[in-house]
């Protein structure tokens, strides 16, 4: 007996339609067999089916049973394909309604007792079976807000058996509401941070204009810290942004139960030590890194110069391009990573440089070296570079300032305003200070593209030669 | 006979006249010459005419002076008599020529010198547009008629002179730029000026040519030392084998006229607080992040400040 279930594979962020066909012969010599391309994880679903299915009170058929994951040509990775195997071979054996079963798209993994568990990925599968005609998705109930954001309707189960009475016709589940805004998340305010007036201005600037920052100081004068508020000056993220960022997390299985949908720019804050593929993406199954995790957000790299040169380098193409592009054997994935990139650094390996109170005892090579991992070509990327040297004692003099959310309203502003064109004063600043500094062809459109957006949040109809001014001021990188 | 009747003679003409002329084609222009329409005309168009005897001394004093000067632009005629200096070099210049004539025309303009030049491309125009970043007067002399921005692409350089200082030209309205006009216009640069200043010329430049004529009638001729062996550095490496004054800085011109360099206003409340950072001078001054970082750019531009690790220092 042939039956079929229906689940979709993640190829990047994009999702193929699988067919999964069990077959089942009663009366030949007992075997269980998956073939089509099975990863480990994927393979390994033979153990949870039979342990499931049996959990859940159903009968695991005698004789031979042949699961195929349709088209063969195709990897299918990771745990997701458990339940749409289960159910077919249940179909196969006549315990479970055969077309209805083709009507549904299955996903998610199967535990021992037969309790399902939320996969990653579960969006744009969801999303892949709706485009394909299908109406409802069955799967974990934990996934099954997540699902329902594809604008298809989701079937919640909380166990094998539950989703077998569903196809059986014997109980609806409850419906599922599409996710609920999430909570107003408390993210850190600008209102903590005490003095600092020339990086309070810089984040401003930064999320106006969606410009690169790079904050160079010695440690403990809150670089972290400063960056850490920098998602919460951006604007929210507009309904397509974020079901595309919600996508993007989805595959990396790094959304909330509850409260999938991603509505605020994300902030990503991954550890020097961590691996290239994982910071841009790839791996043998070709993940997302977290310069996608970053979409539409911000992508912080704390200690700079302590992440390996070539994960620095490879950074280069989303910075340009807004993408990564992994190409495999097995074809290519792409995946957006328009992200907003915010660094942090000392001035010295050694960390004293900047701070009055201390010697730097860095040697001229150790120096050198410390800055020659940041490429001439990583540091042009940065629009704005601000060196915060410890300060004598103002932040405990200075009080609080304004709050993120009087910031972002004037971000939001400017980023509504149209672009400035340059004033002649300011171009010939520009022209001057192109002369006198000197300021390469890259370097002068910087100063242009930070001025446009003093300008935007001055709400001047022109840049002036102030902005330019100002703008000139954040070129410098940190130097000999 | 006018001045005004005989710079126009000589004008469409094209005559360069050392005595006043004679002969029928003289006598003819002159019967038919209407001095009043003309300069209703003049006046009409934004221009006015000096006659041979308000020029300046120092321009009446050379062997040929002009006629008279038909002028362009806003500012006192009295500019043509202050105290001048001409900075003249080559067309194709070097980024260093443009870097040291930008600099000659801001120093010299801010210690009060008039910079006299031509209008023309490199050198001459990097001079007159240091003269502009400092906020002072430059006078641009054109081997064409008055009314031309020659070279075009320097319209709007032409448009900026004019609102602040002068152009200048013997030629009349409508008179086409040709080469043997420039090193005529090349006198009237160096007969205004009491000194002239050679930033980069190659071997037979006609910034040389301005040199030998500054030095004929008498005048300080500085050139800029270059690179030997640098082809646009020939001709004033030449000048200077030959006696010419080296110029290694605003300075040395300025001893000439018994002037020192001029301080640039300079925003003392700011420097009163350096060394500082940033948020130092936000908390000591009272005023916004905004306005200090630009407010130190500017200061860091004319060469007051320096920045090292986020410290300005004065």
């Amino acid at each position: 007996m042939l039956a079929r279930a229906i689940t979709h594979a993640l190829v990047g962020l994009e999702s193929r339609r699988v067919e999964v066909e069990a077959d089942v012969r009663e009366t030949s010599l007992p075997a269980f067999v998956i073939v089509g391309l099975p990863d480990r994880a994927c393979a390994e679903a033979r153990q949870r089916v039979m342990s499931g299915i049996a959990s859940a009170e159903l009968r695991f058929p005698k004789g031979r049973v042949i699961v195929n994951l349709a088209p063969a040509a195709l990897r299918k990775e990771g745990s997701g394909y458990d339940l749409a195997i289960a159910l077919a071979i249940l179909a196969a054996s006549q315990q479970v309604p055969r077309e209805r079963l083709e009507s549904h798209a299955s996903f998610g993994e199967l535990a021992l007792d037969g309790r399902l568990r939320r996969v990653g990925g579960i969006l744009a599968v969801a999303e892949g079976a709706r485009r394909s005609g299908l109406t409802r998705v069955l799967c974990a109930r934990e996934a099954a807000s997540e699902a329902a954001l594809a604008g298809i309707e989701a079937v919640p189960l909380r166990h094998l058996a539950e989703g077998v009475a569903y196809l059986r016709g014997e109980g609806e589940p409850p419906p599922v509401d599409a996710a609920p805004p999430p909570p107003a998340e408390r993210r850190p305010d600008l209102a903590d941070v005490r003095g600092q007036e020339r990086a309070r201005r810089a984040l401003e600037l930064a999320a106006a204009g969606r410009h690169n920052l790079l904050l160079a100081g010695p440690p403990g004068t809150g670089k972290t810290m400063l960056a850490r508020r920098l998602p919460g000056l951006l604007p929210p993220l507009t309904p397509a942004e974020a079901l595309e960022v919600t996508r993007i997390h989805s595959v990396a299985g790094v959304l909330s139960p509850d409260h999938p949908l991603v509505t605020q720019p994300p902030f990503r804050a991954p550890h020097h030590t961590a691996s290239t593929p994982a910071i841009v993406g790839g791996g043998p199954s070709v993940r997302p890194g977290e310069a996608s995790l970053a979409h539409r957000g911000v992508l912080f790299l704390d200690e700079l110069a302590e992440f390996p040169r070539q994960t620095l380098e490879a950074l280069r193409q989303p910075l340009e391009d807004g993408i990564v592009a992994i190409a495999r054997a097995g074809g290519r994935a792409v995946f957006p990573a328009r992200f907003q990139l915010v660094g942090s650094m000392n001035l010295c390996p050694c960390g004293a440089r900047g701070d009055a109170a201390l010697q730097c005892t860095c040697s001229a090579q150790r120096l050198a070296a410390y800055r020659a991992k940041l490429s001439r070509a990583l540091l042009d990327r940065f629009d704005l570079v601000v060196t915060l040297p410890r300060s004598r004692a103002v932040e405990l003099a200075a009080g609080s300032g304004e709050s993120s959310a009087v910031v972002a309203a004037r971000v939001d502003a400017a980023r509504r305003r149209s672009r400035a064109r340059r004033s002649a004063e300011a171009d010939e600043l520009l022209g001057r200070a192109v002369d006198r500094i000197p300021l390469s062809g890259r370097g002068r459109a910087r100063v242009a593209r930070v001025a446009r957006t003093i300008a935007a949040l001055a709400e001047s109809p022109h840049v002036e030669a102030e902005h330019v001014a100002e703008a000139l001021s954040y070129r410098g990188a940190p130097h000999e | 006979m006018s001045d005004l009747a005989l710079a126009v003679f000589a004008s469409e003409t094209g005559a360069h006249l050392v005595r006043p002329p004679v002969g029928r084609r003289w006598s003819a222009h002159l019967d038919s010459f209407d001095d009043a329409a003309y300069r209703a005309r003049l006046q009409a168009g934004g221009f006015r005419f000096v006659g041979q005897r308000e020029l300046p001394p120092l321009l009446r004093a050379i062997h040929d002076p002009p006629p008279g000067l038909f002028v362009r632009g806003d500012a006192d005629l009295e500019l043509l008599g202050r105290p001048a200096v001409a900075v003249v070099g080559a067309r194709a210049c070097s980024g260093y020529g443009a870097s040291v004539a930008r600099m000659l025309g801001r120093e010299l303009s801010s210690a009060g010198l008039v910079v006299v030049s031509g209008l023309a491309r490199g050198v001459d125009a990097e001079a007159h547009r240091g003269v502009l970043e400092a906020g002072g007067a430059t006078v641009a002399v054109l081997g064409c008629g008055i009314d031309r921005d020659y070279p075009a692409a320097h319209g709007e350089l032409a448009r900026r002179v004019a609102a602040t200082g002068l152009l200048v030209a013997e030629y009349a309205p409508g008179v086409e730029p040709a080469p043997w006009r420039f090193p005529a216009r090349n006198r009237i640069i160096a007969g205004l000026c009491r000194a002239t200043v050679v930033v980069e010329a190659r071997e037979r430049s006609g910034a040389l040519i301005t040199g030998d004529l500054a030095l004929e009638e008498g005048r300080e001729v500085f050139a800029v030392p270059g690179e030997i062996g640098s082809a646009l550095s020939a001709g004033t490496n030449a000048l200077l084998k030959l006696g010419a004054a080296p110029l290694t800085c605003a300075a040395d011109v300025l001893d000439v006229y018994g002037l020192a360099p001029r301080e640039d206003p300079v925003d003392d409340e700011l420097l009163a607080h350096l060394p500082a950072t940033i948020d130092e001078l936000v908390h000591a001054t009272g005023r916004s992040a905004a306005d200090v970082g630009h407010a130190l750019t500017e200061l860091e531009l004319a060469g007051h400040i320096t920045e090292r690790d986020g410290v300005y220092r004065a």
